[in-house]
């Protein structure tokens, strides 16, 4: 069975590379790439995926995943410039891909010893534009 | 790492087949039958996955995937009626299962070209034609 969490968080960002011209990163990036930045209401859907407990009827304790997202992501990221306040990303480049990433890595480890497992984080960074991400085991997908 | 990027496009079609007479085709096909067509605001999302590259942090070029998607499918599909201007449904009654497999094909044909590399791959293509009907093909 898989039980999806919401979370929202506000944030600035701004997608160059230092080693790359600004014709370079605007090529790459599109107007993401101005330098003084901008922001997006991000939406993020943690997804576990278990049995549910035979007593307490519960994959995961809902609550406590939503105490997790927001000591591990929210209360980090929310209305932060994630280059300039968030690691890694004063040193990779905060595109959705990899805040999707981080934050994998971020809420992973604690579902390692729990009935429920990480199943899928899925971040949009618009209406238009989400990723998936559900660990290095899917491989290039 | 799979992306999903959402489009849109307006457009009319008229689901009826020349396989049916008139009265199978109201039966079938109910009020999307009558003639003049009719229209949906239709919301596509193309899903490509592949690796993160390392430098970019990026697994898909964005601007290159919205060029292939309006180049090959927006372009010819918005604000036009499917069953007299998009040559594939001259054979091929415009239902949203034809369009999602038109639109695989389309997107397939020139994949290679915008995406010379193994990565990303067209991962799957989701079309809602209205809130209430949504189409999806894993590729």
């Amino acid at each position: 069975m898989l039980i999806t969490r919401r979370a929202e968080f506000s944030a600035s960002h701004v997608c160059a590379q230092p080693a790359l011209s600004q014709e370079q990163n605007t090529y790459l990036y599109g107007p993401a790439a101005n330098l003084s930045g901008h922001g997006h209401n991000y939406v993020l859907e943690v997804t576990l995926e278990g049995e549910p407990d035979p007593v307490t009827g519960m994959v995961f304790d809902l609550k406590k995943l939503k105490e997790l997202i927001q000591q591990t992501v929210i209360d980090p990221m929310d209305h932060r410039f994630l280059n300039y306040e968030v690691p890694p990303f004063d040193k990779i480049v905060p595109t959705t891909e990899n805040v999707a990433a981080e934050i994998w890595k971020r809420l992973e480890p604690h579902f390692r010893a729990q009935r429920a497992r990480l199943n899928n984080v899925r971040l949009y960074e618009t209406d238009d534009l989400y990723v998936d991400y559900a660990g290095a085991a899917e491989g290039g997908r | 790492m799979r992306v999903t990027r959402r489009y849109r496009f307006a457009a009319s079609h008229r689901l009826h087949s020349a396989a049916f007479g008139e009265d199978e085709n109201r039966e079938l096909y109910g009020k999307c039958s009558n003639p003049y067509g009719h229209g949906h605001d239709y919301v596509l999302d193309v899903t490509a996955a592949g690796p993160v590259n390392a430098a970019s942090g990026q697994a898909v070029h964005i601007p290159t995937l919205d060029r292939l998607v309006f180049e090959q499918v927006l372009k010819d599909f918005d604000h036009r009626y499917f069953n007299a201007d998009v040559g594939e449904f001259k054979a091929l009654v415009p239902t949203s299962e034809n369009i999602i497999r038109v639109i695989e094909d389309r997107l397939n044909a020139r994949w290679a070209e915008a995406f010379p590399g193994e990565w990303p791959r067209l991962e799957g293509i989701r079309l809602r034609e209205t809130k209430r009907n949504v189409f999806e093909l894993k590729s």
